[in-house]
């Protein structure tokens, strides 16, 4: 049976590197050349948010591909996908810090302790924030078995952060219904492999 | 200037001049403002021009804004603000306007065609003499004056704006109010086929249109009570509500309603459409107040759009009645604003 190459994963990676940092390009141009509206500080906010929702749905849909292509080198994507959700949702953060509450930190402390849908983004960052620090080679080595069990936590995050979006909107509930039918369904397809 | 640059398609017959070479040069020097602005001039004017265009070329071409007029006001002394304006530019490109899109850029986007004259603006229900006004009464019928006004919108953003208009008192004297009379109630337009928020779901955010709002009499015929048909000098564009619409400057900005076609004075309290949609979130009230927050985010503070790039807003304290408590505080004397919120 046919196998992806190392050398057609490279060419995969690359590509999937090109790809997720486009966008970020066409925010910054965006923004310069006056598209994103008069004040676009919500429209940054949004648009990494959903970028970085985007990304992570798309993580969880390499291993029901792979299982589905019989193409197991694919899991691999798995590691550069997620380091770049987690730079999404850290310029996510950094926009509403720094471009809505103007660097007020008190505000910030205030805001993530009291209002419920910042707490279950935080709450979702934080799992992002522990799986990106132990998504490289030597800690998924040192870490043995526990290494997989921290790494079901992307699970849980998925379901915060669908919530998180579904919260936040004034609403327009329509759009986040529908992510979270979509993160129901993908992680409905792993049911069956935990039997 | 009367072109501006908005994000769309690009569709352009092959005939056709490339775009770089038909932009008007007040379209290239307010991108090179808005450019200098966020700091990264020098990295855009190091570009050659043909990149800058193309650049710019990727959010589409600059379309044609909605046609407005210079009006003939006079300056009320009593009702400006030492405050710093919000650009003209930026007020009418952030607009809540939900008829058009729920995005802050998308009544801009959207609204451009829309229809303003005929416009028929009725005043019914407990009055003496109901009246309905045509579009070019509108601008008639009273004194036209500017006053400046903060806007508070419920979402902790603000603006600084000069309003052209007359007070709803004014207005209201006109028909004659009767007795029985204890609330206004106001509806916009609703025409689905020029507001694409009206007959799309996914665009409209789920409010149950025509748009309503309400105010208690006394409310209504506060001397700050506003119907403004002007912004800065000229008349209003359409997504800021054209061609007229209510002013309540100590209230969030959803009760502001926009694009009004009629006002009705009732003897109880009307709907309002955030109240209806989310009534826990949303108040009938509405009053600016820092010490009741949003269910889901801080009303104590705001961020102020004025001059300048994204960085050089500021996040100011919210004032009570959003700084007007002198003139409104009186009218809610006794009354629990936790409850009435
Ligand atoms: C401490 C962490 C976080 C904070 C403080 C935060 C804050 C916010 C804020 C302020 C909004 C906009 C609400 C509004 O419209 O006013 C928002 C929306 C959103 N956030 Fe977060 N967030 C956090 C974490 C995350 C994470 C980790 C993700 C995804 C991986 C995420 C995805 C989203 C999405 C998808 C939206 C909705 C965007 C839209 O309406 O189009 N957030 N968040």
């Amino acid at each position: 049976m046919w196998r992806i190459s190392r050398r057609q994963l490279f060419w995969c990676k690359t590509l999937l590197h090109v790809a997720a940092a486009l966008p970020l390009l066409w925010l910054f141009l965006a923004v310069n050349s006056d598209a994103a509206g008069g004040d676009p500080v919500q429209y940054i906010i949004h648009f990494l948010g959903k970028g970085a929702l985007n990304l992570l749905l798309l993580t969880l849909l390499v291993s029901p591909m792979a299982r589905w292509s019989k193409q197991g080198m694919l899991m691999q994507l798995r590691r550069p996908l997620g380091v770049w959700v987690f730079a999404y949702a850290c310029l996510h953060l950094a926009a509403y810090f720094s471009l809505d509450l103007l660097f007020a930190w008190q505000l910030l402390l205030q805001e993530v302790v009291k209002r419920p849908y910042i707490v279950v983004g935080a709450s979702a960052w934080l799992i992002l924030l522990s799986l990106a620090l132990t998504s490289f080679k030597a800690a998924q080595r040192r870490m043995g078995r526990h290494w997989q069990q921290l790494h079901y936590a992307v699970y849980p995050a998925v379901i915060l952060v669908v919530v998180h979006y579904y919260w936040s909107v004034k609403s327009e509930i329509i759009e986040p219904s529908i992510y979270i039918m979509l993160a129901l369904l993908l992680l409905s397809l792993r049911l069956k492999p935990l039997r | 200037m009367n072109r501006k640059f908005i994000k769309g398609i690009l569709h352009r017959p092959r005939w056709e001049l490339p775009q770089s070479e038909v932009t008007p040069e007040a379209v290239f020097r307010e991108r090179r403002r808005i450019t200098a602005m966020l700091g990264f001039g020098s990295i855009a004017a190091s570009l050659p021009g043909y990149v800058q265009a193309g650049i710019f070329d990727l959010f589409g071409e600059p379309q044609a804004l909605a046609p407005t007029r210079q009006l003939n006001f006079t300056v009320d002394q009593q009702y400006q603000t030492s405050e710093t304006q919000t650009p003209y530019d930026k007020v009418i490109r952030h607009n809540n306007f939900y008829e058009f899109g729920t995005g802050k850029q998308d009544p801009f986007e959207n609204a451009q065609k829309f229809k303003v004259d005929p416009w028929s603006l009725t005043i019914d229900g407990l009055v003496d003499k109901p009246l309905t006004l045509g579009y070019d009464d509108l601008y008639k019928l009273l004194p036209l004056e500017q006053r400046t006004y903060r806007l508070r919108c419920v979402e902790a953003w603000s603006m600084v704006i000069p309003w052209v208009g007359f007070p709803l008192a004014a207005l209201l004297k006109k028909v004659g109010v009767s007795s029985k009379a204890t609330h206004v109630a106001f509806e916009t337009l609703f025409d689905p086929e020029q507001m694409p928020g009206q007959r799309n779901p996914l665009m409209g955010g789920g409010i149950h249109y025509p748009y309503v709002e309400g105010l208690r009499l006394d409310e209504a015929t506060n001397e700050l009570t506003f119907m403004a048909v002007g912004l800065y000098d000229k008349t209003l564009s359409p997504q800021s509500g054209a061609p007229i619409r209510l002013v309540v400057p100590w209230k969030y900005g959803f009760k502001s309603i926009k694009s009004v076609v009629r006002i009705r004075l009732v003897d109880k309290q009307p709907p309002s459409s955030w109240n209806q949609l989310v009534p826990h979130e949303y108040g009938f009230y509405a009053n600016v107040n820092p010490q009741v927050d949003h269910p889901r985010w801080s009303q104590a503070s705001e961020r102020r759009i004025a001059e300048g790039g994204l960085f050089n807003a500021k996040r100011i304290p919210t004032l009570p009645f959003n700084g007007y408590a002198e003139q409104v505080a009186a009218m809610y004397q006794g009354m629990d604003l936790r409850k009435f919120f």
